[in-house]
């Protein structure tokens, strides 16, 4: 592996930065007098900046300043935290992020944005004639250098940096120059420490500096010219004969509880920086190869396993035992780090909704619950879309404006609740608002008009929602920039059938509407149940299964479509494999029939033999069988062939179809209806 | 098409009475025929899946593929596993050959162009036209025969089935 190269490091960390300055944004609008919250946003500003001007992003750099400048006075509390200045950092944040995907190129387009911002941000600093502090602190550092106003403090700085601080590549002379900007800076050597010419390592460094600083700048304005050396390096800060200034009272009483401020003796400041967390990167491609092997491992312990039990030895069978068990324990391992909690997408959500709701002028809050349920990282990252399609149309369709709220006695704000939970092997995702609800004659219109169904047919609700997941059917009554732009339920249905996972809508008129998304927690290894037709195997995933009935064959002569099993009193239609597998050999006497769930309703499968549980390992087909519909991917057996795992939607349609093409006007089978 | 410039080592095989080669660059193995697990509702010419070192990999019955009358399978019947490029994409295939013979090399001198008349093999899936001893050899440019999803490489039955799209 090579090493990584560190402009790479820069923006992967900048991202991170960038996505909590998200998150901690709209805390802060929630809750505008936090001031650890204003004091990260600060400090994620200003490591953009700094790093970034280390690694060349000089246009990144350059702005931050900016944005970090009013944050400053944020947390000065010289300036108050308003809703358009929430937007309009968030405006800023979102420029740096277009600017570091352009990796720092030059391009007059984003030139012309980062001055309209900045000019924006400039408005927000405290006026000049409103108090001097201001003045002193005026963007442009070299300008308050210059100023020497009554309202300074007298620091007394010293900076002894770690003996290998020339190793981190940083030059001490870079944060005096730093400090200078501040304002008067003397500077004296120490240079006591210095060893003789014999003994001496040109490597180290041995010198020290004493300081003397007046600043009108607050005491974390010194403190962050040494964020980057504070780790290695011994730095004390104390304020000497503070002359009579009206706002450095707060900054001494600061300091009266904590006089000498040392740099490694702040530990909180430390997280908040991501320095020290125990966490490590690691690119998702290892991961997945490492799944592979596991993948590989687990086949083929199954395979020595088939081996031990045919020779029967009771040597054998202790190792193979523990063996198993191991296996099992690394394969929830390895899976288990792939799993990320789903709320590192909410941030995502959170700022949609903001967005939406300033847009379509509603009030909107977003719910997040269960944000620690976790999920595999590729579910996760297929996921993103249909939930920004799923909460976007709650936001625009769900929620009343904040007139139509107070007359139907709600709320002016409406609330979307994103929630997510697990369910034995499955993860629950809902999103619920409580807006208008689905208005069920409008669906039923719509699909009238849409020539989906016949006027005269008669629907349950349930059914009637299910018509929204038909392709071309779309309630909006006009496009909005928000949606209705053609991208319909369909793909959104699509996009979750794709995970393996389904969604289903329940609406109450006036008291809003709720999407539930069923995923599999993995896209790996799943529990299947493995059943035999003639000599061919198969996997029915055992999370659709519900039971396994039998039945006698002397039905035969019978036509597939009117197969049904009474299961307890309820007749059950089924599919037979074979026959629609075009698998040859008679059907056995005793037929076993696998119940699975679908859409909420009951299909058989009849099937030759079950065999029993297996862990499967999933495979893809790969591109010459993606329109292969009646399975889902394939899996080696301990014998080393290759079963395929079964799709029951797809069964389902693929049997429709045989049966549509086999006598045209029967459209009413029960499976017709079970596969809508 | 690219015509063939450097010397190339190709693996001939035989489907019917004709010899074929490809590339030994796009073959990765050969082996013998395994138990393939059927795909069902797949097109005939996809013969199913076999596990190949742990992965599934799937097989093309090259005779139906290029339209060739099926034949039952023998003991000479071999899985030729090819490494395609689809768009960019990376693909295994298994293709099913009659029988596999040799690996040869071919100067470019040795090869000739596609004829382009009179043709039984549609010209758009042939890199040249091998010759070794009296036995003419059809150089297969394995990735166009691939990428077209299912046109058959015998010209006549193609022109007859749809319009050429390759």
């Amino acid at each position: 592996m090579n090493t990584p190269d560190p402009a790479e490091t820069f923006l992967v960390e900048a991202d991170d930065l960038l996505n909590q300055v998200e998150d901690t944004l709209l805390e802060v609008e929630n809750r505008p007098d936090d001031v650890e919250a204003i004091h990260r946003l600060f400090r994620a500003f200003h490591t953009i900046k700094g790093s970034g001007a280390m690694f060349g992003f000089s246009a990144v750099s350059g702005f931050s300043h900016h944005v970090e400048t009013v944050l400053d006075h944020v947390r000065g509390g010289r300036v108050t935290v308003t809703p358009p200045l929430i937007a309009l950092v968030l405006a800023a944040r979102d420029h740096i992020k277009a600017l570091l995907a352009f990796r720092g190129a030059a391009d007059p387009l984003h030139e012309a944005k980062s001055h309209d911002l900045e000019n924006q941000l400039r408005v927000f600093l405290p006026d000049s004639s409103a108090s001097t502090v201001a003045k002193n602190s005026a963007p442009a550092p070299q300008m308050s250098a210059r100023s020497c106003g009554a309202s300074e403090t007298h620091y007394r700085i010293r900076f002894q940096p770690g003996p290998g601080i020339a190793a981190t590549g940083l030059d001490p002379a870079t944060l005096l120059t730093e400090l200078r900007s501040l304002g008067s800076l003397s500077v004296s050597v120490d240079t006591q420490a210095v060893p003789v010419l014999s003994v001496l390592d040109p490597e180290r460094c041995y010198v020290a500096w004493d300081l003397e600083l007046s600043t009108a700048q607050e005491l974390n304005r010194i403190r962050d010219v040494f964020i980057f050396v504070e780790d290695e390096s011994v730095i004390t800060i104390q304020p000497v004969a503070p002359q009579s200034a009206p706002d450095a009272a707060p900054v001494q009483a600061k300091t009266v509880d904590a006089p000498v401020v040392a740099g490694s003796a702040r530990p909180s400041e430390m997280h908040a920086h991501g320095a020290n967390t125990g966490i490590v990167r690691v690119s998702s491609e290892k991961l997945d190869r490492l799944v592979n092997l596991v993948g590989e491992l687990v086949i083929n312990q199954s395979r020595l396993a088939q081996v031990s039990a045919k020779i029967d030895s009771a040597d054998l069978v202790g190792p193979v035992e523990a063996l198993e068990r191991l296996v099992a324990e690394m394969r929830d391992s390895v899976l288990g780090i792939r799993m990320t909690p789903i709320g590192s997408t909410f941030g995502r959500f959170k700022r949609l909704v903001h967005d939406l709701s300033h847009e379509l002028h509603k009030k909107v809050d977003l719910v997040t619950e269960g944000g620690e349920t976790e999920l595999d990282k590729t579910v996760l990252d297929q996921l993103g879309d249909p939930l920004v399609h799923l909460i976007r149309n709650s936001v625009d369709h769900g929620i009343e404006t904040p007139d139509a709220r107070r007359e139907a006695g709600k709320s002016a704000t409406g609330t979307v609740r994103l929630s997510a939970s697990h369910q034995g092997s499955h993860v629950v995702i809902e999103i619920a608002d409580d807006g208008r609800g689905i208005d069920v004659q409008a669906v039923r219109q719509k699909a009238i008009e849409k020539k989906l169904i016949e006027p005269n047919t008669t629907l349950s609700e349930k059914d009637t929602f299910d018509l929204i997941f038909l392709p071309g059917f779309s309630t909006a009554k006009e496009v909005t920039s928000v949606s209705g732009r053609g991208v319909g339920m369909d793909v959104v249905k699509r996009q979750l059938e794709a995970l393996r996972g389904s969604i289903e809508i329940s609406s109450a008129g006036g008291r809003g509407t709720t999407i539930r998304l069923t995923l599999p927690l993995t896209l790996a290894i799943i529990e299947g149940l493995l059943v035999e037709v003639n000599s061919d195997q198969f996997v029915v995933p055992l999370s659709a299964v519900l039971e396994n009935v039998e039945i006698a064959s002397e039905r035969d002569g019978r036509i597939c479509a009117q197969n049904t099993v009474a299961v307890r009193g309820e007749l059950v239609p089924y599919i037979c494999l074979r026959d629609l597998f075009e698998i040859p050999g008679g059907r056995p006497r005793l037929e076993k029939v696998v119940i699975v769930a679908h859409n909420g309703q009951r299909v058989g499968l009849s099937v030759d033999r079950v065999i029993g549980k297996h862990q499967t390992v999933i495979q893809s087909l790969g591109r010459f069988y993606r329109d292969i519909e009646v399975a889902s991917g394939a899996t080696i057996m301990g014998d080393g062939r290759v079963a395929l795992i079964l799709d029951v939607a797809g069964l389902l349609r693929a049997q429709t179809a045989a049966i549509e093409l086999e006598r045209p006007t029967l459209n009413s089978s029960p499976l017709t209806h079970a596969a809508a | 098409m690219n015509a063939i410039t450097e010397p190339g080592q190709y693996l001939t095989f035989r489907l019917g009475a004709e010899l074929f080669a490809i590339n030994v660059s796009q073959v990765r193995e050969v082996l013998d025929l395994s138990h393939v697990t059927k795909v069902p509702t797949a097109p005939a010419y996809m013969r199913g899946v076999v596990n190949v070192r742990g992965n599934a990999i799937p097989v093309v019955d090259l005779r139906q593929k290029f339209g060739l009358p099926p034949v039952a399978d023998t003991v000479n019947t071999r899985i030729v596993v090819l490494e395609l490029m689809l768009g960019s994409e990376l693909c295994v295939l298994g293709g099913l050959a009659d029988s596999v013979h040799e690996v040869i090399e071919l100067e470019p001198s040795q090869i000739n162009p596609p004829p382009t008349l009179a043709m039984r093999w549609r010209s758009e899936f042939i890199q040249g036209m091998g010759k070794r001893g009296d036995q003419f050899i059809i150089l297969l440019d394995i990735n166009a025969v691939f990428s077209s999803d299912d046109v058959l490489l015998v010209q006549d039955s193609a022109a007859a089935a749809k319009p050429a799209a390759a």
